[in-house]
């Protein structure tokens, strides 16, 4: 690829990757500094966007180190010194950051950084699902997922705006579903490099340790008499970052036609029986909702767009008039309890008066495939669990609420799809 | 040798009585030589270094291994210990030349 297609360009509508669109996204981002080291399926963002260094289409500063500990602690040292940084990271490779995710977070430093999610091995596994972010989902990092290459896009876009807003600078990880989303072609539409360039602003760090009229220390020890406090401050800034969030999905709307809040609902009006998805299986999902609509079923979806800080407000007032309510987790906490989403919406739906019944289907481990019949065949039981709720509510919310399903994995009775097992899929398919 | 006797300087840490509200954001110090004002001196228990200058041939062998620079020099000769941020490793003592010995680890008792 040479530069002419990289020269100042207009808004394009073309066909990508999920990987191309976030090397463009960060292309048109054009961060002073990134440091990486290459992951599958990662590696497709990064390669792309060092071929934009080495043909001086960027004039960003490419660290190339020798592992993702060191790929983060570069960018770590760049954003303290007031550096716009991002790097970019999978699976095994972002959990070799996790020591140092807490830093840049605990140090409030506004680094943003794509991650296509791919399983923690063993055994070796390089496809995409959610345990490598979810490990880490209290480092203090916001997480944005994506459900496609347009949102992987966008996302990131958004995401430099966010990390550095001065109430919250907090690190942004956008992430999106490895191979599903880095490496399927989708039509995706880009801004204009001006129109990003004016979005996310230049960055004017408030402090650098660059400034040597203004020496500082960044990274002193904090013992029992300062630890507390600062730790209470970062989870203030997460509270915080809510609303800057959705302000600033209303802006990116405003300006592209495409609108972002915390979470996403779909026909979700009157729906009685919900789905809650995050990443790519929510466009999954979305089609089965269609089909079941137009056959009449009140039927709906809840994308959770933001699982850090959790939009726990918002999906009280959702899902309060549902009846029974599937979380779809693309990883397993191993608790014999379900997923880490699961345990997430059944603590922020605590206490409702009327809430739904809630159950969790763990699915997509290793990148297993999630069908739209396995979708329907979860609105299938959902149903079910609604008719037995509403005769012995409290024996039937206790049993799904501790009971974690496992969809699309080969059980002895032959039975593939729907780990309830309460209804046949219908055949129409 | 006989035994020093040292007090214990208070490590003077404004911030411990701030609200996290007011703490600076990320725990950034945001000002210059604070390293200086710490006195890690405190954290030495019970050996301290002790300079013979009488001995000493000034090949400042102990200024370059000091961690903590602690090895005072007056232009280019050592003039003493900085006590208030010598941590009483011993690496001084040990670097010294064995014919020199002009630096002995000494037992310290705390004050108070």
């Amino acid at each position: 690829m040479g530069d002419s297609t990289h020269m100042p360009a207009g808004r394009r509508r073309t066909t990508m990757t999920g990987a191309e669109a976030t090397a463009e996204a960060m292309r048109q981002i054009h961060p002073d500094v990134v440091a990486a080291y290459p992951i599958t399926p990662q590696t497709d963002i990064v390669m792309r966007f060092a071929r934009f260094v080495s043909d001086g289409v960027v004039q960003t500063e490419f660290v190339p180190v020798e592992s993702e500990h060191s790929a983060i602690s570069a960018v770590l040292g760049a954003s303290a010194a007031g550096a716009r940084a991002m790097t970019a990271t999978s699976g095994p490779g972002f959990a070799l950051m996790h020591e140092i995710l807490y830093v840049v977070a605990g140090y409030r430093l506004p680094v943003v950084m794509p991650v296509a999610n791919r399983a923690l091995s063993g055994p070796i596994n390089i496809h995409g699902d959610h345990s490598d972010t979810m490990g880490s989902r209290d480092a203090g990092w916001i997480q944005i997922f994506s459900e496609n290459a347009q949102e992987a896009y966008d996302n990131l876009i958004q995401a430099v705006r966010i990390a550095e807003h001065p109430s919250v600078r907090l690190p942004v990880m956008v992430t999106q579903d490895g191979f599903i989303i880095t490496h399927g072609m989708e039509i995706v539409e880009t801004l204009a490099d001006e129109e990003v360039r004016q979005f996310v602003g230049t960055y004017e760090p408030e402090r650098s340790l660059l400034d040597v009229d203004h020496p500082m220390t960044v990274g002193a020890l904090a013992l029992q008499n300062s630890y507390f406090e600062l730790k209470r401050q970062l989870a203030e800034a997460m509270a915080a970052s809510r609303r800057i969030i959705a302000d600033v999905g209303e802006a990116f709307g405003r300006l592209s036609g495409r609108y972002y809040g915390l979470t996403e609902s779909y026909r979700m009006e009157d729906a009685e029986l919900a789905i809650l998805a995050l990443g790519s299986t929510a466009g999954t999902a979305k089609v089965v909702v269609d089909e079941l609509r137009a056959r009449g079923q009140k039927v709906g979806l809840v994308k959770v767009r933001v699982f850090r800080p959790f939009p726990a407000a918002h999906l009280r007032d959702l899902l309060r008039h549902v009846r029974a309510l599937a979380v779809l987790d693309r990883s397993d906490g191993y608790a014999g309890m379900g997923g880490p989403v699961f345990a997430e919406v059944k603590a922020a739906l605590y206490g409702l008066p009327q809430g739904p019944v809630i159950t969790n289907y763990v699915y997509g481990l290793g990148g297993r495939d999630i069908t739209p019949e396995m979708i329907e065949s979860v609105y299938a039981d959902l149903g079910e669990l609604a008719r037995r709720a509403s005769k012995e509510p409290e024996r039937v919310v206790a049993e799904a609420a501790l009971t974690p399903h496992y969809l699309g994995v080969r059980e002895p009775d032959g039975a593939l799809i729907s780990a309830l097992g309460a209804l046949q899929l219908n055949g129409e398919r | 040798m006989s035994v020093v006797k040292k007090t214990m300087p208070a490590e003077k840490e404004a911030s411990v009585t701030l609200p996290w509200t007011r703490m600076a954001e990320g725990g950034l110090v945001p000002r210059g030589g604070t390293a200086a004002s710490v006195r890690t001196g405190a954290w030495r228990t019970g050996q301290m270094p002790v300079l013979d200058l009488e001995a000493c041939i000034h090949c400042l062998r102990c200024w370059i291994w000091c961690p903590d620079s602690a090895v005072l020099l007056d232009g280019e000769k050592v003039s003493g210990i900085d006590y208030d941020h010598c941590k009483g490793c011993g690496i001084c003592a040990q670097v010294c030349p064995p014919k020199v010995h002009a630096i002995q680890m000494v037992a310290e008792e705390v004050e108070g």
